[in-house]
């Protein structure tokens, strides 16, 4: 810090007033690049979709097979969700609570999916659970089949959304003091209603946002689906397939109505998501 | 099996803190179990499965000139959304982090957005805007301008679905930070960018490390937005995911997994990184108290 210029004060108009600078700069480009990147493009689905009528719409977005896709990708989603919400849960109780060998490579490992491309988890996916692979050839003789049916697409979902989930609740369970469970255990609670009326209500929100988290992406995922999924229309195919198929057939007012229902979802996925997090810290907040 | 005290996590250190040993072994068991399965085992597979036909079938799948080719093209895109990403990211968190302005929670929203589109939706809102049916369509076409199945559109994709990761690390850091310190520089005579560089950039450089990280692991294994924008012309617009696909579709098991554990190995230095950069951060955070600077500026406001 030796190059620092000559000591010059700048004059202080008001008290309250920010001495940074960069105000001006850094907000128009950012307002100006989102624009650029995100609500300008995004603005296209409203714009495509309003030009061709509400008959139309309707008529694509509430075809029988479409209808299909969306009872795939939502009730699927929100099963992996669950899924993930209890044993992300555990996951982040055994990796806080418990010391074991490899704990740091298992937190490592936790982020995989986040970090692994899809393509390569849709192919593996496939390939294990086929009739032949690793886990599909103890399962065949169960006649459970899990590649290329609604199953498979579950198993994709599980994997992607395993991180969301226990890396919102482990920094919350970290946070906890032992003396909240020492009170409760010295005034008689066992350790599971220690767990069910001490421990539950500070992790809930947390718990929420992470499902929901997971739910969201888990919507939207196409990568790690497609392959395992087998594609076939009314069983295993998945919504953002169907916009890829129309978009193959040349058919954009289709892929983009059908658009407009996944944005309008994530969209209060998103605002759901905020007032989750806005809860959890709240909660943080009064229980510290 | 003699286990040290101080290797203990603060839970079990204390007796009314712990489970009952069965339910904690069951817990541990049901836990590391659901890791095993569904993580542990598909990353062995992916390796295992590219090496199935042995070493040469293996490299031979590497060293082929369409993997090269989508290997440049993977390079490349990620070469251009990174950087452009950071500098957006700083920008974004310099503004929201240390200014008070009416919008700052929409703002910090809208930026997010791009994690919660599908990436479909991604790669298909470029095709309306691009595409020859799109909006600028026609006028692209008169000026002989590829967007749409030709690298543009695929460094554009990339840039959506990376677009909040940096600023979405920097944002939260930077607000914990404060301005205090910037401001004692600005007072003492710096300029705003002596500032940035010297007071601020030190601060976040973990942080900023982190963001660029995950951006970069984003940008080089994005798949649906990218399918959807490539047109998936061989040795030109493939990147090293769609290129995986194709071979997988062709029944290449071998050589599509080699491309695979890749990005696979990709993934695995990623995570390296992100952990080192994890213990750096807090080092420094349990560091923070003990530096004098900080708690000289924090008692003149008393």
């Amino acid at each position: 810090m030796s190059t620092v210029p000559p000591l010059t004060i700048p004059p202080t108009k008001a008290r309250a007033r920010n001495v940074l600078p960069g105000f001006r700069l850094t907000l128009g480009y950012t307002i100006f690049y989102l624009s650029l990147i995100v609500l300008i493009p995004l603005s296209a689905v409203f714009f495509k979709t309003s030009t061709m009528g509400w008959e139309a719409f309707w008529h694509t977005v509430a075809d029988s097979r479409v209808i299909a896709t969306y009872k795939i990708s939502f009730g699927l989603s929100l099963l992996a969700a669950a899924i993930n919400a209890v044993f992300g849960l555990l996951l982040a109780w055994a990796l806080v609570r418990y010391s074991f060998v490899g704990k740091r490579i298992v937190d490592a490992l936790v982020d995989l999916p986040f970090a692994l491309p899809t393509a390569v988890t849709g192919i593996t996916l496939a390939t294990i659970y086929a009739k032949d692979g690793w886990i599909g050839q103890f399962l065949e003789p169960l006649g459970i089949k899990v590649a290329y049916t609604p199953l498979g697409i579950l198993v994709a979902l599980i994997f992607i959304g395993v991180p969301f989930v226990v890396r919102t609740v482990q920094p919350i369970l970290e946070d906890i003091e032992t003396e909240l469970e020492e009170a409760a255990a010295s005034l008689g609670a066992q350790r599971w209603q220690t767990f069910r009326y001490v421990l539950l209500p500070v992790l809930w929100p947390a718990l929420l946002t992470g499902f929901a988290l997971a739910f969201a992406r888990a919507v939207g995922e196409y990568g790690s689906v497609i392959f395992i999924a087998g594609n076939i229309p009314m069983v295993s195919e998945i919504t953002p397939l169907m916009i890829i198929t129309k978009l193959e057939q040349y058919d954009y007012e289709g892929a983009t109505a059908i658009a407009l229902v996944m944005l309008l979802l994530s969209f209060a996925l998103l605002l759901l998501i905020n007032v989750l997090q806005a809860w959890s810290a709240k909660r943080i907040g009064r229980t510290s | 099996m003699a286990i040290q005290k101080k290797n203990l996590t603060k839970f079990e250190q204390r007796s009314a803190t712990q489970e009952k040993p069965w339910v904690r072994y069951f817990l541990l068991a049901l836990a590391l179990g659901f890791f095993a399965f569904f993580l542990l085992l598909p990353l062995f597979a992916v390796f295992a499965e590219g090496l199935r036909k042995g070493l040469q079938t293996y490299f031979e799948a590497l060293i082929d000139n369409n993997t090269l080719s989508a290997l440049n093209l993977t390079l490349l895109a990620a070469a251009i959304a990174v950087p452009l990403n950071l500098v957006f990211g700083v920008a974004a968190a310099w503004t929201i982090a240390k200014f008070q302005f009416r919008g700052k929670q929409l703002l910090t929203t809208l930026i997010d957005l791009p994690f919660s589109v599908s990436p479909v939706v991604a790669g298909l809102i470029y095709v309306l805007l691009f595409g020859a049916q799109g909006w600028f369509g026609p006028w692209l076409q008169a000026h002989d301008v590829k967007i749409i199945f030709a690298v543009p559109g695929i460094v554009l994709a990339t840039v959506f679905v990376t677009f909040p990761f940096v600023a979405r690390e920097l944002i939260p850091l930077m607000e914990a930070q404060g301005k205090e310190e910037e401001e004692a520089a600005i007072v003492l005579g710096a300029n705003g960018w002596q500032t940035f560089w010297h007071v601020t950039l030190p601060n976040v450089k973990w942080g900023l490390l982190y963001g660029v990280i995950l951006c970069n692991a984003r940008a080089m294994g994005e798949f649906g937005a990218v399918s959807v924008v490539s047109g998936h012309i061989r040795g030109q617009t493939n990147t090293l995911p769609l290129h995986v696909e194709i071979l997988y579709n062709e029944y290449q098991f071998s050589a599509a997994f080699a491309v695979a554990s890749l990005l696979a190995l990709l993934a695995l230095v990623t995570l390296v990184i992100k952990t080192w950069v994890e213990s750096r951060v807090h080092q420094t955070s349990d560091e923070l108290p003990m530096e004098a600077p900080r708690t000289i500026i924090q008692s003149d406001t008393v």
